[in-house]
């Protein structure tokens, strides 16, 4: 390690701390009827500042910053674990078995809505869905395709083995879904939202969700970062170095699936985020998986509360998506990059 | 007289104000959730996240009311000027907070009802999937308006011009059996759904069975072996569907039995609300313009 990258890592430090105040101000600032100094003074003077910006735009700009960090810290354990830039943490199976979870919640309180005209599920199914709602219902797919996933690579031996099972789950959860919502239509609509993602309805109890989350991925991850480093070098080397490689895989594979998870229950499936959060950090810092980890969720982190806060201003008071405004952010960015000098 | 209302406002006043309150203003009832919803006094401000209930609490007279709609609602006209609050699945939670609505009208499965109670804003949820749950959200909703007796005049004045539209229908079309389009891809109105029910009223059969539920999602196939004897559908639909593969042999489409709506009438047929009415003599008036069958 010289000298140079490691100030050039210190430099990132520095800059995503500091971007970050900016941000979470910009994102206190940022109203849904758009920019303006004097609005947000006024705004502070009124009764309702409490109400608005403490219970609104507070945990909604806390939340986004907390469920960008997730996916940036799953997606770099994704990259590292399986040694491939195209990792993204919804590789495993968790983006559709959570749809799948919010399309099961949603078409139950459709058919309940009518009548209960259940089509293969009982009532009592139908009235456990609801009382799980979206966002245990959507952990809790999340989890379960990573599990199936598991299940059906037979565990964690073969890493491309993991891969292609993942990649199945994921077309066979999605196709249930697509089954779901044939017949019950009206689950469409609150499906696509979810696909899309939203910051827009966390709260204070999300952000305490989502820091829980954080709380409890981030320190096994970097407890592990050493192994990821090991790993590098390719699976041979690591055995020979005494990694065990299958309850090392196992360990990261949960923590993933648990940053994940919480990530997709509160704000739905947000893309591009943990994909591009971790080449931003290798492209500025390139460093050893203890630090780039958690930087990546820094840079995660940043990346979701720009891209909130552009949401909110830049067609205001219409609020665009924020998953299309990543996709298009880290998009352009990763063209960019494959134009520049090819990926790394 | 003037002396026994004296001495009731004034024991008003040493009692306290709430039971004098309590005995006309406040307001208390269940919803379609089975939440109990509690107010002081009808609500004066009101946010309606579907077009339904927003053409509802207009129809019950309430419409000044209104503070902001979901960005769906276009009638009546004077509600485009509301603010957009999104729609149900993606509502603005930061700009229905700041409007400080005393009541939120919202459906089931919406993702915003949760959040919106977390913050302390009443929520009232409506289903309207058929005629009755329309006749029982209207009722609701001018209870909760503080105007009850609104419902029934309200709901006869659709009763009659669906009996009117129904006595418009010519005898040699009644009992025909009509496939009404709801999308392109194609999902149909079934027996079962509120325009599926306005047809039964109207006299007409459904090539949707009842048991294949309300809006079902149908094969091409399906349609050109039901062979309906009249298609409805958007116009931009009907003149497409001579286009889709087999749906040239379909004798309605041969012989024009078609009735195509443009984008404003086609919503006044898929809104369940209080234009349902209004609904069935537009359907009634398609149904006795068109051709003879064979």
């Amino acid at each position: 390690m010289s000298e140079h990258d490691a100030r050039r890592r210190s430099q990132l430090a520095w800059g995503l701390l500091l971007l970050t105040a900016v941000l979470l101000a910009a994102g206190l600032a940022a109203g849904s009827e758009g920019w303006s100094l004097r609005d947000l003074a006024a705004l502070l003077q009124s009764p309702d500042a409490a109400l608005i910006v403490g219970e609104i735009r507070a945990p909604r700009t806390l939340g986004a910053w907390l469920v960008g960090a997730l996916l940036g810290l799953a997606g770099a354990v994704a990259q590292g674990l399986f040694r491939n830039p195209l990792a993204d943490p919804y590789l495993l199976g968790s983006a559709s078995g959570a749809s799948l979870g919010v399309v099961l919640v949603l078409a139950a309180a459709s058919l309940a809505a009518g009548q209960g005209q259940g089509q293969g599920m009982s009532m009592a199914t139908l009235d456990a869905l609801q009382r799980v709602g979206l966002v245990g219902a959507a952990f809790a797919g999340a989890l379960l395709g990573v599990g199936l996933t598991l299940l059906m690579g037979r565990g964690t031996q073969h890493t491309l083995r993991l891969l292609l099972a993942g990649v199945v789950v994921g077309v066979m959860l999605s196709a249930v879904g697509d089954m779901v919502t044939t017949m019950a239509p009206d689950a469409l609509r609150g499906k696509q939202a979810f696909l899309l993602g939203s910051t827009g309805f966390l709260s204070w109890g999300s952000c305490m969700a989502l820091a829980l989350g954080l709380l409890v991925a981030a320190p096994v991850a970097w407890r592990l970062s050493r192994l990821l480093d090991a790993l590098s070098l390719g699976e041979d080397s690591a055995r020979s170095l005494g990694v065990a490689l299958p309850r090392v895989r196992l360990a990261l594979v949960v923590a993933m699936a648990l940053a994940t998870g919480v990530a997709v229950s509160q704000a739905g499936l947000i893309g591009f985020v943990g994909l591009v959060a971790p080449h931003l950090v290798r492209r500025f810092a390139p460093s050893p998986h203890g630090y780039s980890l958690l930087a990546s969720a820094g840079m995660g982190g940043c990346l979701l509360l720009l891209s909130d806060v552009l949401a909110r201003s830049v067609l205001a008071p219409v609020e665009v998506p924020v998953g299309v405004l990543t996709a298009v952010l880290g998009g352009s960015y990763l063209l960019w990059l494959l134009h520049r000098r090819g990926l790394s | 007289m003037r002396k026994l209302t004296a001495a009731f406002s004034l024991c008003c006043m040493v009692l306290s104000a709430a039971p004098c309150a309590a005995q006309n203003l406040s307001i208390s009832l269940k919803d379609d959730r089975g939440a109990v919803l509690q107010m002081a006094a009808p609500p004066e401000r009101i946010v309606s996240l579907l077009p339904s209930l927003t053409e509802s609490v207009c129809a019950l007279g309430a419409c000044a009311r209104l503070v902001g709609t979901d960005q769906f609602s276009s009638w009546p006209a004077s509600v485009l000027k509301l603010p957009k609050l999104g729609g149900l699945d993606d509502a603005q939670i930061e700009r229905i907070v700041a409007l400080k609505p005393d009541l939120v009208l919202a459906a089931t499965s919406a993702r915003v009802i949760d959040r919106l109670e977390g913050l302390g804003v009443k929520v009232m949820v409506l289903d309207s999937n058929s005629h009755a749950d329309v006749k029982r959200s209207l009722t609701l909703l001018a209870q909760a308006l503080g105007t009850p007796n609104e419902a029934a005049a309200l709901w006869s004045k659709i009763e009659i011009d669906i009996t009117a539209a129904a006595a418009q229908v010519p005898n040699a079309v009644r009992g025909q059996r009509v496939y009404f389009e709801a999308d392109a891809t194609p999902y149909a109105a079934g027996a079962s759904s509120f325009i599926g029910e306005t047809l039964t009223r109207l006299g007409m059969a459904n090539v949707v069975p009842e048991a294949l539920g309300p809006f079902p999602k149908l094969s091409p196939e399906f349609v050109v072996r039901a062979q309906p004897d009249v298609m409805m559908a958007t116009a931009r639909s009907v003149a497409d569907m001579p286009k889709r593969p087999g749906w040239s042999a379909l004798r309605a489409l041969k012989l024009r039995r078609t009735c195509s709506f443009e984008p404003q009438r086609y919503e006044v047929l898929i809104r369940p609300g209080p234009r349902m009415g209004e609904a069935a003599l537009v359907l009634a008036d398609c149904l006795s313009k068109l051709p003879q069958a064979r």
